[in-house]
């Protein structure tokens, strides 16, 4: 639920604008105050942060809000505009170089997650036909190699972990062992360092002359607080970044670090990362997150994921279902097992326009209650499936003895589906080609 | 603000070591008398080393109390004052008894890449150094390797591992570590945990069965469950710290990475919001780098 708390403050604050008719500058400055604090308590950057704000306000105060029709609309475009414009214009890719292999350097702090993301971004790259030969150069973390020559198992990826202790050779080699066998592209996985380690860091600088890579990537967790900020400007002065991996994006975090580091280091954020799982990469689009810290959804990566997950023809015999209202507990458990293919349901319904993590915290479902859902449903007569409204009482005791689960648990199902049907609707409404209105619009 | 602040600000963003202290007395000095736009400079100053906004509010109040009682307008005055807030903040958490009172069990929790591993190896070399006899156990099942690096730990540290293999159920190896710390009567024995997302619900559910196995099986054993946090992470910790605690209640927090630039304001936020006691303190990645928690020591490097 990425910067899902941040947009329930600005949706707050952007609700209580509607109320007025013009914006004064006192309202603006009311909403730019609780931007602020959403901001900081975001752990974007202070600096960050204020430069952001002088920036809306002089904006906001000027013509365009106080005689705009819909003051509320302006502040919002105006706060998005400036959002994306930090978070940078469009998703950039990586860079090929001209001459094979292509060498992606990885650098970051203890524990940002290289070594997960090395093997993410090469089952990425393999799946868009390319050959990657994976690097372990962090000679000082205990098993660090080991750890990702099982991950190169894992992805059927060569690992190359090299002799001795020195990285800076073992890199070199990697690059020659990549044109020896045909590899066109070589992932180089670093020991994790302090920015402010000189002697590792001339180490990093010492891999990066020896191999000169055509990409080097921070890689930072996106739980990172205000420090975020000293980090990348050292890597970045040291190294000269070409782009940033955000780690970690699948926890909690209002992800602020992510604003600050663009802001500062101007390099674009390339890749999220979420997950444990080798395909729990994304590339980064600034615009969608723009959208998502506003509360707006992130309504093209959800219909994106639909669209590869559900077959198209399901699709629209779903849809029809759901706008005349026929959508039983039968279509529940085929798009229950869809939405489970898409990825975490939270993860999925965050990017749903007006969903809050508050609505969100009853549908956190595993793949053992999806199970038991399974069985559940399964014990419904046809006609059960069919009109749920016939379930009474005593149903309810015979579907619970027959699936063997409790009968709270049934009372639960049958809420969790009158409540997905709602969410079904405002999900067809989307597809219908018009944007749901937003409650703050 | 002005320009000449902004710059300063930037340039002792370069700075290696730049603590809470330099901006504070910058500050004083700019400002001279103790007045609103001082305390808006000071409240960014405090937010800037990740106390958060909240935690911030109440220092800031209860500061700006103390300056009332003492009817005094000197700025001068400031550092002792806050310095004094945030001792007695800091002090009303008492910690759990690591040292006597064995044998011990310490879970060691945490969310991926706060540095749990490390961590254990320290704490072990730390009871090794006691001649206290030691068990480490390999419940990180999950990330690859995982087992590996705590082996090549316990043998460098000539401590003897109980572990299971790669993807084996952590609650089993759990029983198998609390049994075998039994057997052997040592201790401590420290149970690795594989890193996890405190908002994933089956990874924290099985946390609790780990939890619930080596708490049901002690003995004589008292149990200590510590929370590993990151410094530099920000205002997510306390989140992490919440979910946590909800799961497996949590004894002690383990902050580490304070080596790098770093302030750690979060510890403050922590005493305040949660009241969780911080025990320990990593500051490098020797095994004399892991050091107990003083509130005075704590609040005394902040001001210097």
């Amino acid at each position: 639920m990425v910067f899902s708390n941040l947009s329930e403050k600005l949706q707050e604050t952007f609700r209580r604008l509607r109320g007025k008719g013009k914006l004064g500058e006192k309202d603006v400055d009311e909403a730019l105050r609780q931007v602020k604090l959403a901001l900081l308590e975001a752990d974007v950057n202070f600096r960050v942060v204020r430069g952001f704000i002088n920036r809306v306000k002089e904006r906001a105060i000027g013509q365009e809000v106080l005689n705009s029709l819909t003051p509320g609309q302006m502040v919002i475009k105006i706060v998005h505009q400036e959002l994306a414009k930090v978070m940078g214009e469009k998703a950039e890719n990586l860079k090929i170089s001209d001459r094979a292999p292509s060498i992606y350097l990885l650098a970051g702090l203890q524990g940002a997650g290289k070594t997960t993301t090395v093997g993410k971004l090469g089952a990425f790259l393999k799946k868009q036909g390319r050959r990657p030969l994976l690097t372990a150069a962090d000679v000082y973390r205990p098993a660090a190699a080991k750890q990702l020559q099982v991950l190169g198992e894992q992805i059927d990826l060569p690992v190359y972990c090299g002799e001795g202790k020195d990285p800076v050779a073992i890199a070199a080699q990697a690059v020659e062992r990549a044109r020896q066998t045909q590899r066109d592209i070589v992932l180089i996985d670093t020991a994790g360092r302090l920015h402010i380690n000189e002697e590792l860091m001339d180490e990093l600088l010492e891999i990066k002359k020896a191999v000169n890579p055509v990409e080097i990537l921070l890689v930072v967790d996106a739980m990172t607080g205000q420090d975020a900020v000293t980090v990348a400007q050292s890597f970045n002065e040291k190294l000269g970044l070409t782009g940033l991996i955000l780690t970690k994006l699948d926890s909690d975090t209002r992800g602020g670090a992510a604003l600050s580091i663009r802001e500062v280091t101007g390099c674009p954020i390339k890749f999220i990362g979420t997950g444990e799982k080798m395909d729990g990469i994304e590339v980064f689009h600034p615009q969608r997150l723009a959208s998502r810290i506003l509360g707006m959804g992130d309504v093209l990566t959800l219909i994106e994921k639909v669209e590869a997950t559900v077959e198209a023809e399901q699709a629209k015999n779903l849809m029809k279902k759901i706008q005349k209202d026929q959508f039983t507990l039968e279509d529940f458990m085929v798009q229950m097992r869809q939405v489970q293919k898409m990825g975490p349901l939270e993860q999925v319904f965050s990017m749903i326009p007006g969903m809050k993590s508050k609505q969100l915290q009853g549908l956190a479902l595993d793949e053992k209650s999806l199970k038991h859902i399974e069985a559940i449903i399964q014990s419904m007569t046809i006609e059960e499936r069919r009109t749920p409204q016939i379930i009474n009482a005593s149903r309810r005791k015979r579907i619970a003895r027959g699936s063997g689960r409790p009968i709270q648990e049934v009372n639960r199902l049958l809420n969790q589906f009158e409540q997905s049907k709602k969410m079904m609707k405002q999900l067809g409404n989307i597809g219908k080609g018009g944007f749901p209105k937003l409650p703050f619009m | 603000m002005t320009d000449g602040f902004v710059s300063r600000l930037k340039a002792s963003l370069t700075k290696t070591r730049q603590r809470f202290l330099a901006p504070l007395e910058e500050a004083m000095l700019f400002h001279k008398k103790i007045s609103p736009e001082f305390y808006e400079e000071l409240e960014e100053i405090l937010i800037a080393s990740d106390v958060g906004y909240k935690t911030t509010s109440l220092l800031l109040d209860k500061l700006k109390e103390k300056v009332k009682t003492e009817k005094t307008d000197q700025i001068n005055e400031i550092k002792g004052y806050l310095r004094e807030i945030m001792t007695a903040l800091l002090s009303v958490l008492s910690p759990p008894d690591l040292d006597t009172d064995l044998p011990l069990a310490l879970l060691v929790v945490g969310v991926n890449g706060v540095g749990k591993t490390t961590s254990i190896a320290k704490l072990a070399e730390y009871y090794k150094g006691k001649d206290k006899s030691c068990l480490l156990v390999a419940g990180d099942t999950f990330r690859a390797a995982a087992i590996d690096q705590l082996r090549v730990w316990g043998q460098r540290l000539g401590i003897d591992l109980i572990h299971h293999q790669e993807g084996a159920d952590p609650g089993a190896v759990a029983f198998d570590g609390i049994s075998a710390a039994n057997a052997r009567k040592v201790d401590v024995a420290i149970f690795d945990t594989a890193g996890r997302l405190h908002t994933k619900v089956n990874l924290m559910t099985e946390l609790e069965k780990v939890h619930r196995v080596v708490s049901q099986n002690l003995g004589e054993r008292r149990l200590l469950n510590l929370l590993v946090l990151d410094a530099t992470t920000g205002q997510n910790a306390l989140s992490q710290a919440r979910a946590f605690h909800e799961a497996v209640g949590i004894d002690g927090i383990i902050l580490t990475k304070l080596d790098g630039t770093a302030k750690g304001g979060i510890v403050l936020a922590i005493a305040a919001e949660l009241g969780l006691p911080i025990v320990w303190l990593g500051i490098g990645e020797q095994s004399e780098d892991l050091r107990r928690f003083d509130p005075d020591e704590f609040v005394k490097a902040l001001f210097a």
